[in-house]
């Protein structure tokens, strides 16, 4: 018997391709959720790139390093698909759910193996396209599009007042591909989560991660097809002659932005959700305590899935509603401040009288757990229609959706990446660059958005490249805060940089008792087939 | 194949047919939202009626008028009228003129809402230029009328008895010929 386990283990070590075959042809979640962090790193890069150039635009009133104010808000809208599609979503739902999601539930591999890779492949042509997009004719005279990821038809129409350059058809491609590769990516792991658990991993024993990454999945395949509906519409109106959103033809161009956020609204739990589960099980490591509230917190994050589908008018307040719709979005929005109040108070209640210690990936969940809850209260405030019709399209809300996604979810992200480097790796980081890396980013992320909120109550619009007098000087310190935040994504590459240089082997737990979940049972990094005997969980 | 892959397979396919179903209601929601809008007069629909109310009250109100040309149609149009008023359950005709100032032949079609839009759910058209396309020859001039009524039942509602005044607006997009051919240029009434 022993000697069989034996032969069965030589035989899978040499059982895999080695070279650019591993990864091309990779049917490993552990690889493909490796290339997703890299991918996202690397559009990271681009997507904050195109972010400093807007902060170095607004740096002063006039025109700084834009002859064409167009040109700002192409970058505007680069900056946020590129963000949300490229980065975060390829992050949580790509990287960390894939390598992780399947280990913690105890499962050798994902359902589908080989859709896992498609899945992954799909995204690079995708962003390419977004890439090549904005370096194609657009609105006229200029390249790219650069009417906001929301995509607003008349804007986005091939019409004069629009867009009739190729740049919004090569961005809707863009979507429909990263949309197909999410969605399969999604099926894949429901499947995974649902039939591949360990014995005894009952639902309710399973870790609230691959909870998130369940209830996430489900959002993508309930939202991205409305979405690849409506940009499909779109497309066929700019160049098939349909009218679903000309009114000359009989559309209706609000039912775009029906359609959008109907799809858009959960689209902002699906970029928080994973990263709450990363949080729960970063903040139960480093307090040394099991999380508070366990069931509650999985049921939390069903509810607001759940009602996150039902809010999405809140966006479009000022599109001419009844009152009466106006109030029902109003208070269904506030609902969901309910279950984001229960995970909230239950990391504060499992940091409650722990042994804490604050390493960095716990800094970077106690940095998300406050700045995500600035953002939360900020959502409140936006989600009264009366309020909203003041502040609807301005700083005010650039800097909430910010707080609760760059601050939030990215943030999240860090943790999750710092929590799980020397797993995935093999290596330890270096702790005073992730510290350093963690202080340089609050102090950059908060000097850029908190002034953003006095911007937006005085009544500075968002996508305008310049502004009045009267603005320069927040509009300063945010600037400065952009360059520090830049400054600390060189520390983060450094500090990836230094720790796969030094080459300091990670131990195959190296948080110690509170980490508790599988994937710390495995060796750091795990052997390219993990759980050949398939662990049973009591 | 294993139980396990046939069980994979099965939870795949349903998920499957769900994303189908979710892009299908995608598309479903371009003839549910227009019918909800015309059944409800949510947004300020106005509705089309066949016949004339039975009963006419002694409220009245104003109805104001309003036209407009979008880009891309070189037409004028503005009400004939201002204003009026009517009794509520009252029929009343009102009249738009509308001149083609190019060159050339063009086919136009309106689109149409009331404000306040809640009282869209009570503003019946009878007939309306609006319900069709419409073609103006170089240089013409033609008056358009439409023919509406207030439903009574609006004093049932007791939220909308502060209302004294609807406004009616019609915006002309340029459109294509329409498919029927013989079609006169005389709006219909």
């Amino acid at each position: 018997m022993a000697k069989s386990t034996t032969a069965h283990d030589e035989h899978s070590h040499s059982d895999y391709p080695k070279g650019w075959r591993r990864w091309v042809y990779s049917t490993s979640n552990k690889d493909i959720g490796v290339m997703y962090l890299v991918f996202s790193i690397i559009a990271g890069l681009v997507g904050a790139a195109l972010s400093i150039g807007i902060r170095m635009e607004l740096q002063h009133p006039g025109m700084q390093i834009f002859g064409d104010p167009q040109m700002f808000n192409v970058f505007t809208t680069g900056h946020a698909l590129v963000m949300v599609f490229f980065v975060v979503m390829p992050a949580t739902m790509g990287g960390f759910a894939n390598y992780f999601a399947p280990v913690m539930i105890g499962a050798p591999e994902t359902a589908f193996p080989r859709i896992n890779n498609i899945a992954f492949w799909l995204l690079v042509p995708a962003f390419l396209l977004l890439l090549i997009s904005m370096f194609v004719p657009g609105a006229a005279g200029s390249t790219g599009f650069g009417g906001g990821w929301t995509a607003y038809p008349p804007l986005s129409s091939a019409g004069p007042e629009g867009h009739p350059g190729p740049a919004m058809d090569l961005a809707i491609l863009s979507l429909h591909i990263a949309g197909a590769s999410s969605i399969l990516g999604s099926i894949n792991l429901i499947t995974t989560i649902f039939n591949m658990r360990a014995p005894g991993m009952t639902l309710h024993k399973m870790p609230l991660f691959a909870w998130a990454v369940l209830v996430t999945a489900f959002l993508l395949l309930l939202s991205l097809p409305v979405l690849a509906g409506a940009i499909t519409m779109l497309l066929t109106d700019r160049n098939f002659g349909t009218t679903f959103f000309k009114p000359d033809g009989g559309g209706d161009p609000i039912l775009f932005q029906h359609l959008f956020w109907f799809f858009g609204h959960p689209e902002v739990y699906i970029m928080i959700l994973p990263g709450f589960g990363m949080v729960s099980h970063i903040v139960s490591t480093f307090s040394k305590k099991p999380i508070f509230g366990y069931l509650g917190m999985a049921y939390a994050m069903v509810a607001i899935g759940v009602v996150g589908f039902i809010v999405w008018a809140h966006h479009m307040y000022t599109v001419g509603m009844s009152v009466n719709a106006q109030a029902y979005f109003v208070f269904a929005t506030m609902v969901i401040a309910v279950p984001t109040g229960v995970k909230i108070f239950s990391w504060i209640a499992t940091m409650w009288g722990g042994s804490i210690s604050l390493r960095t990936p716990m800094l970077w969940a106690i940095g998300f757990i406050f700045l995500f809850t600035v953002g939360g209260v900020t959502g409140v405030v936006l989600s009264n229609a009366g309020i909203d019709r003041a502040l609807h399209d301005t700083y005010y809300v650039v800097a909430h959706f910010h707080y609760v996604l760059s601050l939030g979810a990215v943030f999240s992200i860090f943790a999750g990446w710092y929590y799980w480097f020397p797993k995935m790796f093999g290596y330890m980081y270096n702790e005073t660059i992730g510290k350093l890396h963690f202080w340089v980013t609050f102090i950059g992320v908060n000097l850029v958005f908190f002034p953003q909120h006095f911007l937006g109550m005085a009544g500075m619009p968002r996508r305008y490249a310049d502004y009045p007098e009267a603005f320069a000087g927040w509009n300063y310190v945010s600037s400065i805060g952009s360059y520090i935040s830049g400054f600390a994504v060189l520390i983060f590459l450094f500090g990836v940089f230094e720790a796969f240089a030094k080459k300091r082997q990670a131990a195959d737990n190296p948080w110690g008792e509170g980490a508790t979940t599988l994937e710390w049972t495995l060796p750091s990094p795990p052997p390219y087939h993990h759980f050949s005997t398939l662990p049973q969980i009591k | 194949m294993s139980v396990q892959q046939k069980n994979h397979r099965i939870v795949a396919a349903a998920l499957g047919v769900f994303v189908l179903s979710m892009i299908g209601a995608a598309y479903a929601a371009v003839p549910l939202y227009d019918m909800f809008c015309r059944l409800t007069g949510f947004g300020g629909t106005p509705l089309v009626a066949t016949a004339a109310p039975q009963r006419v009250l002694d409220r009245t109100i104003k109805v104001r008028f309003d036209g407009n040309v979008s880009a891309g149609l070189d037409w004028r149009f503005r009400p004939v009228q201002r204003e009026i008023e009517v009794k509520v359950g009252e029929t009343a005709l009102a009249f738009f003129r509308a001149k083609n100032m190019s060159s050339k032949a063009q086919w136009g079609m309106a689109t149409y809402n009331v404000t306040p839009d809640i009282t869209g759910a009570y503003f019946n058209k009878m007939h309306c230029f609006c319900f069709d396309k419409q073609q103006l020859q170089a240089g013409e001039e033609v008056d358009m009328p439409v023919q509406f009524f207030i439903d009574p039942s609006i004093a049932d509602e007791a939220s909308l008895n502060g209302i004294d005044t609807i406004t009616l607006s019609y915006t002309f997009f340029a459109a294509e010929p329409p498919v029927v051919a013989g079609t006169t240029s005389a709006p219909k009434l």
